[in-house]
């Protein structure tokens, strides 16, 4: 079958998203964008094609009369066995790597067995991290991964084992050529195979459905790339759109009535205003400077020692917003310091910054032709509680009410659209040759 | 003006040698004895400066020039040690910087101190700051002509009476002590009835962007179009035979349909038609308009070619009424034009050039030229229905180019005219 797919390049992450024949979403894939853009475009297009894989077996679950309920259930036990494959797998491919580098290293070669060791107590505990209710800090294999491989050396360390820095040596250096080498995760036949024969309770209507599904020859019959490092993606020009286009049509896919656009990523902040079909018809962005994008927070999470997940929830804590004015990036570390050493609390600083960075956003929106109807914020800052709360109070005092939607996928919106402009090329094409 | 290398065609070769010449001419004049005068592009008062055989010198153009060349970062650099803000113009800072290295000429000699500095004020306020600067640093007399904003969208009888009463008792005495002669009005009207001439060719070279594919650039190339006419040459002989010879290029490439000369060489494919606000950046000159080459973007009408004056609504210097003429060409240029002028001047070019939209390239220290291009931008794009947009630079600023974002921009720019274009479909 047919399948469409868009990619957006990040400067953190590369998501992909793959429609049906119908323009319809099948399935969606991400990774962070590491030093290689070629590979997170691999990787993320692989997840997303394993999604959709996912996506057709509801599919054909439902066709052979599985009820929805049961059907979300079998599946997502279906889809943690899968990652749990997914994840030996690439252990698989790190023991490999790992070994070549220890064997090259004279000094290292005493840790073979160690580090041996250790992996095998990471495959065994590989059921137990992808269990039903397990919780995972991340699903990225360098996280999942690296954050247990440093637990188990600090362990052998201790006893003496080996020592716990040439072990991390070890891994910093596997890590880096893993993440360069394709795993084959989107090796679905296998790992599906695997995984339902892990399921002790899985139906034979799940077997068989695993079976067609696998054998259905995925085509990518065109792609559009956009984001960041769209320029170094392998596509030729025509096939490479702007990130504001991709983002004006992804939010308008999302949620049809949408007017405005806002997107605040971590290199810039966008105001996008589309039409009823999702044409980009004018849009404002941040000049050179990085003020009022979502690095800004990064500084400050930084400056304050914090995760940049914990700025926002710390800053709704605040009964009294300090004002700031000033959302220079560099100068964002002083200006902490200095209200702290006023004797400000952390979260009403917070609260402040969080208000500047919108107000800057407050600018580009009005530059762009201002808020008149349904709105869509999307981008990385729109996931922070704080920064969403202060677009929505400074929305409503300059233009009154309007809808505002926050998708829970908005970080896939710039690679819908791609999706969409990928689906709608090729429409164009078979009309042409039609 | 500097042609690129694949600029190489006869007239640019020609302005290459005039401008030189020119700038050897300022070095030797403490030995010639010929004397230099100062002044501003928008409004200049070239013919009458030279009916007196003094040699205009143009501070922006330097400026412009050092940009080009290299310059202006060091420049810039030294005017902020002597104090001046980040947010001054930077045309008044490299100007200022120059000055304090040695005040060498983009061509590497020696610039001669003004003996009378003309600040001929038209529509923006910085000019009578920078002069009043030059004037401490150099020591030199000031001639003020202050020229009205038309605030009323056109020229009054009582505004040019004003800058002709001007002319008359204050810039023409000045001109005769300075340069110990006399007025002499039939020689500035032979210069006058030159300009014309001139003028009438450059309006066919500009308008001849109207033909698709477009010969010209109307805005990368347009500036080195403007450089004699709105530098030292109006009303000169050179001028004449430059803007002779540039026409019949023009019209060899029309009658050849070929496209503009680009950084790259010839356009190959015109694939937008864009008419353009604002000046350009000139520390990236060439990088700038590659992106828009790239992409087969030509700019077919530019309000920047009109800063010195506008002459694409008729205006020509006329020989008969010297003095009416000049103050009238003075209170045309482009800056004193008042913003429901320049907005029903983008939406003429937008409809007559047959362009796919506005774009504005907002200068980060130019408040003259960067107020109101919002407003004017909304209002094209409202009246016209074709799609603008907005990049933001600087003059001879490098640290105010930013080129991803630039490219960035232009980029959704040309995409968002493009799916315009397919209603939707792409
Ligand atoms: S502010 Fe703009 S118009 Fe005024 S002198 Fe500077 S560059 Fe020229």
């Amino acid at each position: 079958m047919k399948a469409y797919v868009g990619i957006d390049l990040g400067s953190t992450t590369t998501k992909a998203v793959v429609l049906d024949d119908a323009g319809a979403t099948l399935g969606r894939g991400i990774t962070n964008s590491r030093s290689n853009y070629a590979l997170a475009c691999e990787v993320a297009l692989g997840e997303a094609l394993i999604a959709a894989r996912f996506g057709l077996l509801d599919r054909e679950l439902a066709a052979a009369g599985m009820p929805e309920a049961e059907r979300s259930r079998r599946l997502a036990a279906l889809g943690l066995r899968f990652r749990g494959r997914q994840y030996l797998a690439q252990l698989e491919v790190f023991r490999r790597i790992a070994a070549r580098i220890v064997a090259h290293d004279l000094l290292a070669r005493g840790v073979a067995p160690v580090v041996d060791g250790m992996l095998d107590r990471m495959a065994g505990e590989a059921r137990t991290l992808f269990a039903e209710g397990a919780s995972r800090k991340s699903d990225f294999f360098r996280d999942l991964a690296g954050s247990r491989f440093l637990q188990l050396a600090e362990e052998v360390s201790r006893d003496g084992a080996a020592a716990f820095d040439r072990l991390v040596g070890v891994f910093d250096k596997a890590i880096l050529e893993v993440e360069n080498t394709p795993s084959g995760a989107e090796d679905f036949g296998t790992h599906a195979r695997a995984a339902s024969a892990d399921l002790e309770d899985a139906p034979d209507a799940l077997r068989r459905a695993v079976e067609a599904v696998a054998s259905v020859p995925l085509q990518v019959a065109s792609s559009v790339g956009t984001g960041y490092g769209r320029q170094t993606l392998p596509f030729p020009k025509e096939q490479i759109r702007s990130e504001i286009l991709c983002h004006g049509l992804g939010a308008h896919a999302m949620f049809p009535g949408t007017r405005t656009v806002l997107d605040i990523g971590g290199q810039d902040t966008k105001a996008i205003q589309v039409d009823d079909r999702g044409i980009v018809t004018s849009f404002q962005m941040n000049d050179r400077c990085a003020a009022g994008c979502g690095r800004y927070l990064g500084y400050i999470a930084d400056e304050m020692n914090l995760g940049l997940h914990e700025l926002g929830p710390m800053a709704c804590n605040s009964s009294r917003p300090v004002r700031i004015n000033s959302t220079c990036t560099v100068f964002a570390g002083a200006e902490l310091r200095e209200r702290l050493s006023l004797g400000e609390k952390r979260e009403d600083i917070l609260a402040g910054l969080h208000r500047a960075i919108i107000l800057r956003a407050m600018s580009l929106l009005a530059r762009s032709g201002g808020v008149a109807n349904e709105f869509t914020f999307t981008g990385g800052v729109a996931k922070n509680p704080a920064a969403v709360d202060a677009l929505r109070g400074l929305i409503r005092e300059n233009y009154g009410e309007v809808a505002m939607n926050i998708s829970p996928d908005s970080i896939y919106t710039g690679a819908l659209g791609a999706a969409l402009f990928a689906w709608r090329d090729a429409r164009r094409g078979e009309e042409a040759a039609a | 003006m500097n042609p690129s290398a694949a600029m190489k065609d006869g007239s640019q070769l020609r302005q290459k040698e005039m401008i030189a010449e020119h700038y050897s001419r300022l070095a030797h004049s403490p030995h010639t004895g010929e004397k230099s005068v100062y002044t501003f592009v928008p409004g200049n008062l070239t013919e009458l400066v030279r009916s007196f055989d003094l040699l205009p010198v143009l501070p922006e153009i330097n400026a412009l020039q050092s940009a080009m060349r290299g310059k202006s970062k060091d420049y810039i650099a030294i005017a902020e040690k002597l104090g001046h803000s980040e947010d001054v113009c930077t045309y008044v800072k490299c100007d200022v910087g120059m000055k304090r290295s040695g005040n060498l000429g983009p061509t590497g000699e020696h610039l001669p101190d003004p003996d009378l500095l003309l600040l001929s004020y038209t529509g923006c306020f910085t000019f009578m700051k920078w002069f009043e600067l030059l004037k401490e640093e150099y020591k030199a007399p000031v001639a003020m002509l202050h020229v009205p904003y038309q605030a009323e969208g056109r020229i009054t009888t009582a505004a040019r009476d004003y800058v002709v009463r001007q002319l008359k008792e204050s810039v023409i005495p000045k001109l005769e002590q300075v340069s110990g002669r006399k007025y002499d009005e039939d020689k500035l009207k032979e210069m006058l009835a030159r300009s014309s001439r001139a003028e009438d060719d450059l309006v066919h070279v500009l308008e001849s962007a109207k033909h698709r594919p477009s010969p010209i650039d109307a805005y990368f190339g347009g500036v080195y179009y403007i450089g004699p006419i709105f530098t030292a040459f109006r009303g000169t002989e050179e001028a004449v035979g430059y803007y002779r010879a540039l026409r019949s290029e023009v019209d060899e490439r029309i009658a050849m349909g070929k496209g503009p000369v680009t950084p790259d060489g010839e356009m190959e494919r015109e694939r937008f038609r864009l008419v353009v606000e604002g000046p350009p950046n000139w520390t990236s000159f060439r990088q700038f308009w590659k992106m828009f080459a790239d992409e087969g973007a030509v700019v077919v009408a530019s309000t920047y070619t009109k800063v010195g004056g506008v002459y694409d609504n008729g205006f020509r210097h006329d020989p008969e009424r010297p003095l009416e003429t000049l103050a009238e060409y003075c209170l045309g240029c482009y800056t004193n034009l008042n913003l429901p002028t320049r907005v029903d001047m983008l939406c003429r070019y937008v409809e007559e050039y047959g362009a796919d939209g506005l774009l504005v390239n907002s200068i980060k220290s130019c408040n003259s030229f960067s107020a109101g291009q919002l407003m004017m931008l909304r209002e094209v794009e409202r009246r016209t229905g074709r799609p603008a947009g907005f990049v933001e630079s600087d003059l001879v600023d490098p640290r105010y180019f930013s080129a991803a974002n630039i490219k960035n921009r232009l980029e959704s720019y040309f995409q968002m005219i493009e799916q315009k274009r397919a209603g939707g479909a792409a």
